[in-house]
């Protein structure tokens, strides 16, 4: 039988094994070879980096000594693909931390005693958010999130969910935007919109434990405490205080001027809120820009919206859940008004949505969070490039 | 042209003034409009600024042309380049070009030029030239301090500071955008 080399380091002394694996470099004694989890040296033979061989050799303090070639494949690639991403650039080793973060995020809600739910990725409308674009799937679109068939399950009497999936939003590609992604949705029935915030900073921490050991998240040379709990910060006092407008003229801006208002959310806030050496979240959104969201009882110009940022990093946003049908339908109309205005897809109105809310849909509160940045920050990439099997210039 | 067209090296118009995109990022708020953030080099003066453009904003592309000419003489306030390739000759006025630099246009010397709407708006020279010390002093016997330094002239008829050690007719290289000595050349 054949080992790969990434077992090689926790076989025992001794042994006279088979590795296989790629050359990543050599010396005067032999080479190192690797794989996508794992590198060991081995001593005795000679190869060029990229050779996939097989070696055999004597176990010995995690590597191969006495060596011999097997048999060997050279590479005919000299500019390596596949083997440069997962083995010499180390996204193999970030796929191995994925498992964890997947691992943990299973783990809090297996603890929160939450029912994971696969919901379709294919759906009659993507959502009619004028700055989220659908990707049309043969008469159907792929989702941008899973929210509304989340919500039909707490409508059907699911009380808590969570769904690990992906998301998929046109035109959105950056080093923190690919146009496929994963989110970790979660809703809560008979709960507030504090509940999921909780739930939020724990799956931050659980995740950053998961991968890295220790409670922190990084950003080049930034380290940031993700320890419970994290600061909350309201809009409007982010506003008044990094941009001197008041709650007042945000409400107003935030309705009327939405290229203003997003410059000042792009160009001040978020970089006035990467400064912090912890997680912060943003909450208690202008009511005109959280179209599912439950308006703030103590005022209602301002909705139950919030977001977290980790290093100027945008990680979530979640909602105390809107759950009157008739305003979700009135939204619905704005939101089709201004894509209509700005000559952007039109897509259906999902009525089966609006009749569910019509049932009766429980008081809740749900999040959706982007697992690929998180995981970055875990992990200290610079990209969401670094941090998936595929990147969208790897496919 | 627009945002989606953005990438580095894109040559773009700006307030009247012909830019390079240096680097960009998307930037796109949780729901929200998105914004392509880039860095960008004012062609002309070499300043770097950043600016926001929303998604879908139309751009304006910069007619400019960046192209390698040897030096062949000066004219008047003007210096003359050329393309060895196609013998065409272009006109730099003086006022283009840094003080710095017109010490180290030597005959021959290939330098980057930028043109914008073909006229020339930018020189950029290699890193670093070899110069011939035409005049110098000899340098005063038994003073051995590595720092020490005396005028030198060169073919271009500049000034250079150049080690007591370097002599008359030496070759030297020389650093053209501090305009410091760097090393001796060896060269007959």
């Amino acid at each position: 039988m054949i080992s790969p080399i990434s077992q090689i380091p926790t076989t025992p002394d001794g042994a006279r094994v088979q590795a296989g694996g790629r050359v990543l470099a050599s010396d005067e004694r032999g080479i190192m070879l690797g794989d996508a989890l794992g590198v060991a040296r081995v001593d005795g033979v000679r190869g060029a980096p990229g050779d996939l061989v097989v070696v055999e050799g004597e176990a010995r303090g995690g590597a191969l000594v006495d060596a011999a070639i097997v048999t060997r494949h050279a590479s005919r690639h000299a500019d390596l693909g596949d083997v440069r991403r997962f083995v010499f650039d180390g996204i193999g080793r970030a796929l191995v931390a994925r498992q964890s973060a997947l691992d943990a995020v299973r783990a809090y809600f297996a603890d929160e005693r939450f029912l994971e739910v696969t919901t379709p990725v294919r759906v009659p409308s993507p959502g009619l958010d004028p700055h989220l674009e659908g990707v049309e799937a043969s008469g159907a679109y792929l989702v941008t999130s899973p929210e509304v068939q989340m919500k039909r399950l707490l409508v059907g009497g699911v009380p808590r969910c969570f769904q690990i999936g992906p998301c998929f939003r046109a035109d959105e590609r950056g080093r923190l935007h690919h146009p496929e992604f994963t989110m970790v949705e979660w809703y809560r029935a008979w709960a507030g919109w504090q509940d999921v915030l909780t739930d939020t900073e724990r799956l931050v921490q659980r995740v950053a434990v998961a991968v890295s050991g220790q409670p922190r998240l990084r950003a080049g040379e930034r380290e940031l405490d993700a320890t419970p709990p994290f600061e909350r910060v309201r809009v409007r006092d982010a506003f008044a205080e990094h941009a001197g407008v008041d709650a007042d003229a945000l409400v107003e801006l935030a309705a009327h001027d939405h290229d203003a208002y997003f410059r000042l959310m792009v160009d001040v806030i978020e970089p006035s809120l990467a400064a912090s050496t912890r997680p912060v979240f943003l909450v208690d959104f202008p009511a005109s820009h959280a179209s599912l969201a439950r308006r703030c009882p103590d005022d209602p110009r301002f909705a139950e919206r919030f977001e977290l940022y980790a290093a100027g990093v945008e990680l979530c946003n979640g909602f105390g859940e809107l759950t009157d049908a008739a305003e979700q339908r009135a939204r619905f109309a704005d939101d089709l008004r201004v894509r209509r205005a700005r000559g952007l897809a039109e897509p259906p109105v999902d009525e089966r949505f609006l009749r569910a809310l019509d049932e009766g849909m429980p008081p809740s509160a749900g999040n959706a969070l982007g697992l690929d940045r998180l995981l970055m920050l875990a992990v200290g990439a610079r990209s969401i490039s670094d941090v998936v099997a595929f990147d969208p210039d790897s496919l | 042209m627009d945002t989606s067209d953005i990438r580095k090296n894109l040559k773009i118009m700006l307030d009247g003034s012909p830019y390079t995109v240096v680097d960009f990022q998307f930037v796109k708020p949780g729901k929200g409009q998105a914004f392509t953030r880039v860095k960008i080099r004012n062609l002309a003066t070499g300043a770097v600024l950043e600016r926001t453009f929303k998604s879908g904003e139309k751009l304006e592309p910069a007619d400019v042309e960046e192209r390698k000419l040897q030096y062949i003489y000066p004219e008047g306030d003007a210096y003359v380049f050329m393309d060895s390739a196609t013998g065409d000759q272009v006109y730099v006025s003086g006022d283009k070009l840094d003080e710095q630099d017109k010490n180290f246009l030597l005959e021959n010397l290939d330098v980057d030029i930028v043109l914008w709407n073909g006229n020339a708006i930018g020189v950029t020279l290699p890193a670093h030239v070899v110069v011939q010390i035409t005049h110098s002093d000899p340098g005063v016997k038994g003073d051995t301090a590595s720092n020490v330094t005396k005028p030198a002239t060169i073919s271009t008829g500049a000034q250079i500071q150049v080690p007591l050690f370097i002599s008359e007719g030496e070759w030297v290289k020389v650093d053209t955008r501090t305009g410091d000595y760097l090393e001796r050349v060896n060269r007959r």
